[in-house]
């Protein structure tokens, strides 16, 4: 499935993550990811967020993430809110 | 009343750290809100949020119960159908009437049906904040077997009324009157409205005693703070304790005796002053103050 707009979701306040996913033409995943934790969580916050992807069925998509802290579950809702609003 | 339901606290539905936080700051149960605390762009992703959130976090002893939008809006059923789903605990009806709880509760079955949930386990809450909820909440409570409580909403209500919201709350009067009758003729619980001024302690803890002499059950809160003030309101005291206790073994020896009044302290004791000795027992035993068999801990 592919998205067919530019949208985000979530925020920039602490425990949150700004996630803004646009369409592209190479029909891959390309994630750029920035953290608080970067460090220490940076592959698992990768990993939440490509699982969302894969179980969305989603394919030819840029996502840029701004987290600050945010726990699996709320990185995991932002990404599919923001899938959602992309549709 | 199984559950105790002395405070109900509000958090906001978007907001990923106070929903964290929710189940350790105290209250009896918490409000994860869909509704007035989340903006119209942002509903959907508060919705995701808090269905997530009650997937993950352990809310432990905590009633978990989510305010929904209305009905009548583009959000509402999606709301319930969505939440329902991760089984809250409880749904907090806005703008409830007769019809909306009716509706709410058929969407509940099929949805409890559909997921394998045992029926009628999701409980629901009427908010009354209208005139037409509050002159019919009788009916309201009735409408379904799941209403466990009606939460009053002052703020809406006064609005509907088109009369002033004060500090004082002379205007909601008979509003909290009517829904601690109603709820106390069907043994559901009586939750008043917040009070809005997060830093007056003491108008905290002079509204919690006007609702509870009125015969509301409990209070909602806005802010965390709020909490152990009503909880102290609502908790029996020592003294009351100790009486209640009394009135009750002093029944038991009436009962031996074959009496059916009898007096304490020189005054009379009846079906009534029992019941009521009996309701601060039982509250009593809930919060821990004293043992089953009624001794003191």
């Amino acid at each position: 499935m592919k998205i067919t707009k530019v949208a985000k979701a979530g925020t920039l306040e602490s425990n949150d993550i700004l996630i803004m996913v646009m369409p592209n033409e190479s029909g891959k995943v390309e994630l750029e990811l920035e953290s608080i934790v970067l460090q220490q969580f940076g592959d698992v916050i990768e990993q939440v967020i490509l699982h969302k992807v894969k179980e969305m069925g989603v394919e030819g998509i840029t996502i840029k993430a701004q987290d600050k802290g945010a726990l699996d579950y709320t990185i995991g809702a932002r990404a599919e809110t923001a899938i959602k609003r992309a549709f | 009343m199984d559950k105790l339901r002395r405070s109900m606290l509000f958090m906001p539905g978007n907001n990923p750290g106070m929903l964290q936080d929710a189940a350790i700051l105290g209250a009896d149960s918490i409000i994860l809100d869909l509704e007035d605390a989340v903006s119209l762009t942002e509903k959907d992703s508060a919705r995701i949020l808090v269905r997530d959130a009650i997937k993950t976090i352990d809310y432990s002893q905590v009633e978990v119960v989510v305010r929904v939008n209305p009905l009548d809006t583009e959000f509402g059923s999606q709301d319930v159908d969505v939440i329902a789903r991760v089984k809250p605990d409880t749904l907090l009806i806005p703008k409830a009437d007769e019809e909306e709880i009716k509706l709410v509760d058929n969407m509940l079955n099929k949805i409890e049906e559909e997921e394998g949930f045992f029926a009628g386990s999701i409980k629901i809450i009427a908010l009354i904040e209208t005139a037409i909820g509050l002159e019919t909440v009788y009916d309201v409570i009735k409408a379904s077997k799941r209403v466990v409580g009606v939460l009053l909403g002052g703020e809406d209500l006064t609005s509907d009324l088109g009369v002033k919201r004060t500090k004082e709350g002379e205007e909601i009067f008979y509003a909290r009157n009517k829904v601690a009758t109603a709820c106390r003729a069907l043994k559901v619980d009586s939750i008043d409205t917040p009070f809005t001024d997060t830093n007056d302690y003491e108008g905290l803890a002079k509204d919690t005693a006007k609702a509870k002499n009125l015969g509301l059950t409990g209070k909602s809160s806005i802010n965390p703070r709020q909490i152990e003030i009503i909880h102290s309101v609502f908790a029996p005291t020592a003294a009351e304790l100790k009486h209640a206790l009394r009135v009750l073994d002093a029944m038991k020896e009436a009962e031996k005796e074959g009496k059916g009044v009898y007096s304490l302290d020189g005054k009379m004791i009846d079906a009534p002053v029992i019941k009521r000795a009996t309701l601060t027992v039982e509250q009593g035993v809930k919060l821990g103050l004293i043992r089953d068999e009624g001794g003191a801990k």
